[in-house]
C-alpha cells in the first residue's frame, strides 16, 4: 500500500499518464481514448477522497519532489485549504470529462486528441498548485498552469483565438513575472523562508509599507484572480471551447488564483500582519470595485459566455474580499465560496455549451423562447444562477452568509452594503436568462423538444444536485475551511 | 603519470589535433577524429572538476618551470565550471557538426572548418586554463583568429563581411588587452596571474596601472559583446554556419566574462575595482541598457538567427549585471548565467541548424506550420524559449532567480523589475515563432519532414540539459557560489 505522503505524486501523476495514453491512443480509438480520461478521473477522485479521511483528521501529507534551490524544495503539502481546493477540481474534472464526451463530438470540435491530453495535463498541474507546500512551489505550478492551458485557449487555432491567446498570456504571464515573482523573492529575502506557515512568515520583517508594497505585488501579481484591472484575460478565453471554459475558468485556472491569494494571505502574512497594513485598506476598495464593476458590465454583455466570464470576476472579487477581512468568518467565507461557486458556476457554462451546441446559439438577445425547447438545460441554468445569487435551498448562500459576516467582525459596513448590492445585481443579469428563455415566445418557428447531448444533460444534473446538497450538508466543507482560521 | 599532466592535455591534445585534421583530409575521418578529441576533453575537464573539489585549487607548472618564471596552469572552482561548460558544448556542438556541416559546406571547406573549430576550441579552453596574463592574450587571438575563419566559412557571402567586422572589432579588443597587460607587466615585471595579484597593490594609486585597467576593461567588453561594443556579433552569429553559430554564442563569449572575472577580481581585487575604480556603475550603467535595447531589437528581427544573437546581448547584460553588484549572490548570478544561458542559447542554435537542414534558412516566414512538420525542433525552440525567458523549472529561472535576488539584497529594486521587463520582452519574441509555428499552415505543397536523427540528438542533449540543471541544482549553483566566494575572497 502506498503511504499517504506518497500518494501526493502519484495524483499528480496519474493524469500525466493518462495524458500520454490519450496521445498513443489518439484520433482512431476515440471511445477508448475517452474512458482513459474518465477512468483516471475516477481514480484520482477516490484517492482525494482517501487523503481527505486523513485531513480532516489533522494530518499534512508531505512529499518533496527536488530541492531546485538551497533551502526551497519543491514541496507538496496536504493542508486543509489545498484539501477543498483539490477536491472540487478533481471532482467536477470527472463531471467535465463526462460533459466534454459529449460536448466535443455534438459539436465536431477538431485535434480533440490534443484537447484531452492538455485537458489531462492541465488538472495534474492544477492539482499541483493545490498540493503546493510553499510559496515556491505554488508560483512553479501557477506558470505552468498558465503555460498548459494556452494550447486549450488558442484550441481554435483562428485569428480570433491566437489573439485571445496573447491577451491570456500578455496579462498573466507579465503579471506573474514582474509582480508575482518579485513579490516572491522579496519575501525569501526577508524572511530567509517560503514555507507556508500557519500565521505568516513576514511579521516584523519590514516596515508596514514595504509589507504593503509586497502584499499589492502578490495580489496584483495573481492574474488568475482576475482581480480588475489585470481582469481581461477572462473574457478574452472565452474562445475556449465550453468544457476548458467550464473546468478552467469557471474552477480550476481562475480558483487557483484566489486559493493562492488565500493562501499568501492566510500562511504568509497572517492576519495579525494582515490587519495593520496600509495596502489591505487600498486592495479592500479595488476588490470591491472589482466586485461592483464587473456585474455591471456583465449586465452590458450579449454573448452569453462573456457575461459568465464577467460574473466569475465579480465572485472572484468575493473570495478575494474575504481573504482581506483577515477574519475567521472573511476566511470561512472565501473558502466556502471556492466550493459554492465552482459547483454553480460550472452548471451555467455547462448549459452556456449546451445551448450552443443544441440550438447553436451564443446570445443572450437569441435566447427567447427556447427554454420550451430545452427545458432541462434552462432549468440547470436556473438552479445555478439561484446558487450564485445566494438564496436557499443552494449552496451559495453559505458562502455569502459567511462573507457578510465576516465584513461584520471586521466592521466594514460599506463592504457589506457592497455584497448587498451585488447580489441584486447578480439577478438582474443572470435571471433574464432563463425568465427570457421560458416565458418569452421565440420568432424561430421550429417547436418540439431538442436537447443537448445526453452527456451534457447527466453532468449538469450532477452538478445542480450538488449545488443542493451543499445547502444541506456543508459539514465536511465547514470544517476543512475552520481548519485554516487564524 | 597522465593524471598529473591533465591541465596541459586539456589545452595540447585539441591544438595538436588542428594539423592532424588538415592530414587526414576525408571529412568523415576528420570529424570522428575530432569528435573523439572533443569527448576526451569533456572527459578531462569531468575529472579536473572533480579534482578540485576534492582537493581544492589545481597549480601545473608548464615544462616543470616554476612559476612566476615559467607559465603556470591554475584550475580552481572559478575556471574548472567554464572547462566544463566549454567542453561540454564543444562536444556536443561536434556531434552536431558532421550532419551539419555535411549539408551546409562544399566538401573542401568541410575538414578546414574541423580544422578551425578544434583551435577555437584549444583556444578557449587555453584562455580559461592558463594562469598567466601574457598567455591569456596569445590563446584569445588563437580562439580569436580561428573563430573569424568559422565565420567567413559560412553559405551566405555576408558571412565575410560579418568576419571582416569582427576582426577589426576582435583586433582592436585585442590589441587593448595587450596595451593594459603591458602597462602591467612594465610596473610589476611579472605575469603571472598571482604574482601580479600582490604585486599590484604596490603600485595601485599610479596612474600607469589605472590606464591599464581601463585598457583591460574596455577590450574585454569589446570581446564579451557588452552593449555598445556588441555591434560584431549579431551579423558573425547571423551568417556563421549552423554549427559554428552554436559553438560560437555559448562558448566565445562567456570564456570573455570570464577573462573579466579573473582579471577585475583575482587581478586587481575587488576593492580597487569597485570601490576605487567605479567599475560597478560603469558595468551596471552598460548592462541595463543591453537587456533592455537588445530584448527590444531582437523583437523586431525577420531572421531568427539574428533574432536569437540579439537575445544573446541581452543575456550577456543579465551577467554583466550580476557582476556589477560585486555581491556573492551577484557574482554567483553571473557565473550561473554563463553555464545555463551557455546550454540554452547552444540548444537553440542547434534547433535552428535543424530548420537550416530542412528549409534552407530561418527567416519567420519559414516558421509557418512547423508546429506540424518539425514538432520535435520546434519543442525544443519552445523550451530553450521558455528557458530564456525564465520560465520556473528551466535553467534560465535559476539565474534569474539569483539576479533578481541579488538586486533586492542591494536594496536596487528599480533594477529587479528591470531584470523583470527584459523577460516580458522575452516572451514577446519567443511568441512571434510559436505562433508562427503553430497558428499557420505550412505554405505551398512542399512536404517538409523533421530534422535528422543527428541533429535531434545533440539538439535535445543541450535542451534536456537545460531542464535537468533547472530542477537539480546541486552542481551548477554549488560550484558557482564557490567560485563567487573564491572570486570575492581576495580583500584587498
Amino acid at each position: 500500500m502506498i503511504s499517504l505522503d506518497n500518494l501526493l505524486p502519484v495524483i499528480l501523476i496519474l493524469p500525466l499518464l493518462a495524458a500520454i495514453l490519450i496521445r498513443i491512443i489518439g484520433e482512431s480509438h476515440p471511445n477508448l481514448r475517452e474512458s482513459v480520461t474518465i477512468i483516471t478521473a475516477i481514480i484520482v477522485f477516490s484517492l482525494l477522497l482517501k487523503l481527505a479521511g486523513a485531513v480532516m483528521s489533522g494530518m499534512q501529507p508531505t512529499f518533496v519532489i527536488a530541492e531546485p534551490f538551497p533551502g526551497i524544495p519543491i514541496q507538496l503539502t496536504l493542508e486543509p485549504l489545498g484539501m477543498i481546493f483539490s477536491l472540487v477540481a478533481g471532482f467536477l474534472w470527472l463531471v467535465t470529462s463526462i460533459y466534454a464526451v459529449g460536448y466535443m463530438r455534438g459539436h465536431h470540435e477538431k485535434n480533440q486528441t490534443r484537447f484531452f491530453m492538455f485537458f489531462a495535463i492541465a488538472i495534474s498541474v492544477t492539482l499541483g498548485v493545490a498540493f503546493s507546500g510553499n510559496l515556491f512551489t505554488l508560483f512553479v505550478f501557477y506558470e505552468m498552469l498558465t503555460l498548459s492551458t494556452y494550447p486549450l485557449v488558442t484550441h481554435a487555432g483562428s485569428d480570433a483565438a491566437r489573439r485571445a491567446g496573447r491577451v491570456y498570456l500578455g496579462i498573466l504571464i507579465s503579471t506573474s513575472i514582474l509582480f508575482l515573482l518579485l513579490a516572491t523573492i522579496w519575501t525569501w529575502h526577508l524572511a530567509g523562508t517560503l514555507t507556508f506557515v500557519h500565521g505568516g512568515i513576514l511579521s516584523g520583517t519590514a516596515s508596514n509599507y514595504v509589507l504593503s508594497i509586497i502584499l499589492l505585488l502578490f495580489f496584483f501579481g495573481v492574474g488568475k484572480a482576475a482581480l480588475m484591472p489585470f481582469h481581461r484575460w477572462l473574457p478574452a478565453a472565452m474562445v475556449a471551447p465550453t468544457p476548458v471554459s467550464a473546468l478552467l475558468h469557471a474552477v480550476a485556472v481562475v480558483k487557483a488564483g484566489v486559493f493562492s491569494l488565500i493562501k499568501i494571505s492566510v500562511y504568509i502574512f497572517g492576519s495579525e500582519t494582515l490587519i495593520n497594513l496600509p495596502g489591505r485598506e487600498i486592495l479592500l476598495i479595488v476588490a470591491a470595485a472589482s466586485i461592483l464593476l464587473a456585474s455591471l458590465i456583465a449586465m452590458k454583455q450579449d454573448n452569453l459566455k462573456k457575461r459568465l466570464a464577467y460574473s466569475t470576476i465579480s465572485q472572484l472579487g468575493y473570495i478575494t474580499l474575504g481573504a482581506l477581512l483577515a477574519t475567521n468568518a472573511g476566511i470561512i467565507g472565501s473558502s466556502l465560496h471556492i466550493v459554492m461557486h465552482a459547483f454553480a458556476k460550472i452548471t451555467l457554462f455547462f448549459a452556456a455549451g449546451a445551448i450552443l451546441v443544441a440550438a447553436h446559439k451564443t446570445e443572450v438577445s437569441q435566447l427567447d423562447g427556447l427554454g420550451r425547447r430545452m427545458p432541462f438545460t434552462f432549468t440547470f441554468f436556473t438552479i445555478g444562477s439561484l446558487s450564485i445569487i445566494g438564496l436557499p435551498p443552494f449552496g451559495g448562500m453559505w458562502s455569502k452568509w459567511y462573507l457578510a459576516l465576516g465584513t461584520l467582525e471586521a466592521g466594514e459596513l460599506v463592504l457589506l452594503a457592497t455584497l448587498m448590492i451585488s447580489s441584486l445585481l447578480n439577478i438582474a443579469y443572470l435571471l433574464p436568462v432563463p425568465l427570457n428563455g421560458f416565458i418569452r415566445r421565440s420568432s424561430d418557428p421550429e417547436q418540439g423538444i431538442k436537447e443537448a447531448p445526453v452527456n451534457c444533460l447527466l453532468a449538469m444534473t450532477i452538478t445542480s444536485i450538488a449545488c443542493l446538497i451543499l445547502f444541506f450538508y456543508p459539514d465536511p466543507w465547514y470544517h476543512l475551511a475552520t481548519m485554516i482560521t487564524f | 603519470m597522465i593524471s598529473d599532466n591533465l591541465p596541459a592535455l586539456q589545452v595540447v591534445l585539441p591544438l595538436l589535433s588542428a594539423p592532424l585534421c588538415l592530414l587526414l583530409r576525408k571529412p568523415v575521418l576528420v570529424w570522428l577524429y575530432c569528435l573523439v578529441i572533443c569527448v576526451i576533453s569533456l572527459a578531462i575537464s569531468l575529472e579536473l572538476l572533480h579534482q578540485v573539489l576534492a582537493t581544492g585549487t589545481i597549480s601545473y607548472e608548464m615544462g616543470n618551470w616554476a612559476p612566476p618564471w615559467g607559465i603556470e596552469y591554475r584550475v580552481d572552482e572559478v575556471n574548472v565550471f567554464v572547462l566544463l561548460i566549454v567542453s561540454i558544448i564543444g562536444s556536443v556542438v561536434m556531434l552536431y557538426s558532421g550532419k551539419s556541416i555535411e549539408h551546409e559546406l562544399p566538401p573542401h571547406k568541410q575538414t578546414l572548418f574541423y580544422a578551425a573549430y578544434m583551435l577555437c576550441f584549444a583556444g578557449l579552453l587555453g584562455i580559461v586554463l592558463t594562469g598567466d596574463a601574457f598567455n591569456v592574450f596569445v590563446f584569445l587571438e588563437i580562439s580569436s583568429l580561428s573563430a573569424y575563419t568559422l565565420i567567413s566559412l559560412g553559405q551566405d557571402r555576408r558571412a565575410l563581411t560579418a568576419a571582416f567586422q569582427y576582426l577589426i572589432m576582435g583586433t582592436l579588443g585585442a590589441t587593448f588587452i595587450l596595451i593594459g597587460i603591458g602597462l602591467m607587466y612594465m610596473m610589476t615585471g611579472t605575469l603571472n596571474m598571482m604574482d601580479l595579484a600582490e604585486r599590484l597593490p604596490a603600485v595601485m594609486s599610479t596612474r600607469t596601472i589605472h590606464a591599464a585597467f581601463a585598457f583591460l576593461t574596455v577590450g574585454i567588453c569589446l570581446k564579451l559583446a557588452l552593449f555598445p561594443l556588441h555591434l560584431w556579433l549579431p551579423n558573425s552569429y547571423t551568417y556563421a554556419p549552423s554549427a559554428a553559430s552554436a559553438f560560437l554564442a555559448a562558448t566565445a563569449t562567456k570564456v570573455a566574462i570570464y577573462v573579466l572575472l579573473r582579471f577585475v577580481l583575482t587581478i586587481f581585487g575587488v576593492n580597487f575595482a569597485f570601490e576605487i575604480m567605479p567599475l560597478g556603475e560603469i558595468l551596471m550603467v552598460m548592462a541595463i541598457p543591453a537587456i533592455l535595447v537588445g530584448s527590444t531589437v531582437a523583437i523586431y528581427q525577420n531572421n531568427i538567427k539574428r533574432m536569437l544573437a540579439y537575445s544573446s546581448v541581452a543575456q550577456i547584460g543579465y551577467m554583466i549585471l550580476g557582476i556589477s553588484f560585486a555581491s556573492v549572490t551577484g557574482v554567483t548570478s553571473g557565473i550561473l548565467h554563463l553555464f545555463n544561458h551557455a546550454l540554452m542559447k547552444g540548444g537553440l542554435f542547434l534547433a535552428l541548424g535543424g530548420i537550416v537542414y530542412t528549409m534552407g534558412a530561418v527567416r519567420i516566414e519559414h516558421f509557418k506550420g512547423l508546429g506540424q512538420t518539425m514538432p520535435w525542433t520546434m519543442a525544443a525552440i519552445v523550451i530553450g524559449g521558455l528557458s530564456l525567458i525564465g520560465v520556473p523549472l528551466t535553467v534560465g529561472f535559476i539565474s534569474k532567480w539569483y539576479l533578481v535576488l541579488a538586486a533586492l539584497e542591494q536594496g536596487a529594486w528599480p533594477i529587479a523589475v528591470i531584470v523583470l521587463i527584459g523577460s516580458l520582452l522575452a516572451v514577446v519574441y519567443i511568441w512571434r515563432l510559436v505562433e508562427a509555428a503553430y497558428f499557420n499552415q505550412p505554405e505551398g505543397e512542399v512536404v517538409v519532414r523533421e530534422a535528422p536523427i543527428q541533429l535531434l540528438i545533440p539538439t535535445w542533449l543541450l535542451i534536456g540539459a537545460s531542464i535537468y540543471f533547472g530542477i537539480n541544482t546541486d552542481l551548477t549553483i554549488g560550484v558557482a557560489m564557490q567560485a563567487a566566494e573564491l572570486l570575492l575572497s581576495a580583500d584587498r
